[in-house]
């Protein structure tokens, strides 16, 4: 006798209404959140990495080990680009904040510099161990440690190409409420894949130095 | 929606994704370079003596320079969405330590249990 919306009362009193539809949410009022829920089992897939480096980085099947391979003060430059990138996105935040387009731009320009100085660094590295046989067939230990590195510089690649799109998308229609939420997403994806790459730096170059 | 600053009745910019001030982002930098820039230093100078001990200090400065950057740069607070935010890090936090500590503990004991003679692998 009573559908879901409504209880009528038996005394005849006026029946009370409940509202079946929740009130209408902005659109996009709830792509922030979801947006880090995808950074936290993005998280979960670098903890797995992680883990499978940590059982197998020191595998080395009479290969070299980190110390014959690793470059600390390339390392270092290449850290300091990640680091450069990620303030100047902030700056790119604060302009965008402001409604200056151009500022905006630029920023996030220099940004994509500053990524792609960091891949433009890490692929020379790559290379660099290939051509001396560390290939990832080699051992345990270069397996995983490309498997591990080579992920964060995918999700460095893609998020250069996610900062071009949007400065397309800026470009063609300004700082409309959608791209500011797009601009947000790719400021937690870049500022996150920062903090990865601190476990990289730490766990994967400077550990293995100290083996 | 069309100019800049329409506001869609508050949901989709005050739900506590402040993006900082300048002031916030320049002192986020600044403790970053330092916290990056000693454990560098820590490793290519080898001030400290013991390896176990430069070992723990760039690991725990790693851990302030996390920190650092989630404040500073991903604005974490227990505030955002409710806590949402924040009940969804933790979460993960935990699964994250499970999966380390787990796979490091157990694999360490099935080298060292599987493989008599064979301790080539294991180098504290």
């Amino acid at each position: 006798m009573s559908s879901p919306a409504s209880a009528v009362h038996g005394d005849g009193a006026a029946p009370t209404f409940y509202l079946v539809d929740e009130h209408d949410h902005a659109e996009g009022g709830s792509t922030m959140f979801g947006f880090w829920i995808y950074l936290m089992s993005d998280c979960l897939i670098f903890a797995v990495l992680f883990a499978t480096y940590g059982v197998l980085g020191s595998n080395y099947a009479a290969g070299p080990s980190p110390k014959d391979l690793f470059d600390l003060p390339l390392v270092a430059l290449n850290t300091s680009m990640l680091l450069f990138s990620s303030i100047t996105y902030g700056f790119a935040m604060l302009t965008m904040d402001k409604g200056r387009i151009a500022a905006t731009q630029g920023w996030l320009a220099v940004t994509g510099l500053f990524g792609l100085a960091f891949l433009g660094i890490e692929l020379y590295e790559f290379a660099h161990m290939i051509h001396e046989g560390a290939t990832p067939q080699r051992s345990a230990f270069l397996s995983s440690f490309f498997t591990l590195v080579g992920t964060h510089g995918l999700h460095v690649t893609v998020g250069l190409v996610w900062l071009v799109t949007l400065m397309i998308q800026v470009k063609r229609y300004g700082l409309i409420q959608a791209n500011k939420r797009r601009l947000m997403c790719l400021s937690l994806f870049w500022h996150f894949l920062d903090v990865i790459w601190i476990g990289v730096f730490t766990f994967v170059y400077l550990m293995g130095m100290l083996r | 929606m069309t100019p800049a600053h329409t506001d869609d009745h508050g949901h989709a910019e005050d739900d506590g994704h402040a993006h900082g001030s300048l002031r916030s982002y320049l002192i986020g930098f600044g403790l970053s370079v330092v916290l990056t820039a000693i454990p560098f230093w820590l490793v290519m100078t080898g001030a400290l003596d013991s390896k176990q001990a430069t070992a723990f200090a760039i690991m725990a400065l790693a851990v302030i320079q996390i920190v650092v950057h989630m404040v500073f740069f991903l604005h974490m607070n227990v505030r955002s969405e409710n806590g949402w935010n924040m009940m969804a890090l933790i979460f993960t936090l935990v699964l994250v330590v499970i999966t380390l500590t787990g796979s490091l503990w157990v694999m360490y004991h099935l080298n060292t249990n599987m493989m008599p003679g064979h301790d080539m692998s294991q180098i504290p």
